[in-house]
């Protein structure tokens, strides 16, 4: 089974882990992620202002280039599937936005929105199934008590990602369970870390990372699991307790051969 | 003719894609929002100050980049308001002036560290500049 994928920015640079342990995961589990060619940078955040058209044309390019190849579009990174999944909810229900779009673009191939978008966690729970997993698990993390943590990006605006339930998910938590290790619900699983405040905003991201730090501490959590290569980054800087560690990574580790 | 504060009003109105009149003033936005303790001006008062026009304070406060479009008060919102919209709104509206960009190619480098995702960046320069 072959998926168009879109990496992003990042996954091609400082977080190559996430990128790299989805793609070799993939491979175990009986499906391909074949890159998108010459993709843009999806510009990490969607910018919800209806008369922006240029900042969301690199997710258009994408989603065409899925339609055209007649497959769903994969993403890993929780902002690129934010991006990209709102930009596709945009064309599809916003005539006078994809009509501004199209023109612009102007190939002669309207777009709107016919592609299938997927964030790779998706793809697992409702195409190859947790038990696939569970099949070829090694046992390796039998007994780790894991908190998922899925920040805001995979989860919201509920109404266009229909990820999972926004206030109660189990998405993460269902992988964990298949991967071999035990899942720790805690408070603060679905709040933000602070994302790109990091840069002009320390303080605020600090507060906010130690609170999920200490929420997931008080669960029992012994590693965290996420996404998104900021949350990762804003948790790890702002001193974790815990180790936090890409989803791909975890699943990585339970298919590996090596135990 | 309209004035300038109206059609600026209209104009945030209508790009946000929010509609400002279903707030019934419970808070809740502000209630879930992570940096309610850092805003001068939270995001009730966003929609309510945009409902009546009273915009001018909100172009100039800091409070525009402390959102961090986390959509909380928006999937929390009981009325379906999306203040997170109207915030994004009067950002572009303040960004969008000459000589307005909160962040430029020039001076990010101070904020940058040698494990900082590509992702901050881009998401940074998508809010704060145009």
């Amino acid at each position: 089974m072959k998926f168009l994928y879109y990496p992003g920015c990042t996954l091609k640079n400082k977080a190559k882990d996430l990128d790299i342990y989805a793609r070799e995961s993939a491979l175990k589990l009986g499906f391909e992620l074949i890159e998108v060619d010459e993709f843009q940078c999806c510009g990490g955040v969607f910018t919800t202002a209806n008369d922006e058209i240029a900042t969301k044309l690199a997710s258009v390019r994408a989603l065409k280039a899925a339609k055209a190849a007649g497959v769903p579009l994969v993403t890993v990174c929780s902002a690129c599937h934010n991006v990209i999944k709102q930009t596709n909810y945009a064309m599809k229900n916003d005539a006078e936005f994809a009509d501004k779009v199209n023109r612009y673009i102007n190939d002669g191939d309207d777009y709107h929105g016919e592609a299938e978008v997927y964030h790779y966690l998706e793809v697992l729970r409702d195409i190859i199934g947790f038990d696939k997993i569970k099949e070829k698990c090694n046992g390796a993390l039998k007994g780790k008590k894991i908190g998922a943590y899925y920040g805001c990006l995979l989860l919201r605006p509920s109404s266009v990602m229909g990820f999972d339930d926004p206030e109660n998910p189990r998405i993460i938590e269902d992988m964990i369970k298949a991967a071999g290790a035990a899942p720790v619900i805690y408070g603060e699983r679905n709040e933000c870390c602070g994302g790109y405040a990091a840069l002009e905003e320390p303080a605020l991201v600090k507060k906010r990372c130690g609170i999920i730090d200490e929420s997931a501490k008080a669960a029992g959590a012994e590693a965290l699991v996420t996404a998104c290569p900021l949350c990762r980054y804003n948790l790890v800087k702002n001193g974790a307790n815990v180790p936090v560690l890409y989803f791909t990574e975890l699943l990585h580790k339970a298919l590996s051969e090596e135990i | 003719m309209k004035s300038k504060n109206e059609l600026l009003r209209e104009n945030i109105i209508r790009t946000s894609g929010a509609d400002v009149k279903k707030c019934m003033k419970c808070g809740k936005c502000s209630g879930t929002c992570p940096s309610y303790d850092e805003m001068e001006y939270h995001p009730h008062q966003f929609v309510y100050m945009v409902e009546t026009g009273d915009i001018e304070p909100l172009l100039n406060s800091e409070s525009l980049y402390k959102c961090l479009t986390c959509f909380a008060c928006v999937d929390r919102c009981p009325r379906g308001v999306q203040p997170a919209k109207v915030v994004e709104a009067v950002r572009l509206a303040a960004i969008r002036q000459q000589g307005k960009n909160r962040l430029t190619p020039d001076g990010v480098e101070k904020y940058l560290d040698d494990e900082i995702p590509q992702q901050a960046i881009v998401s940074a320069f998508r809010k704060y500049t145009k």
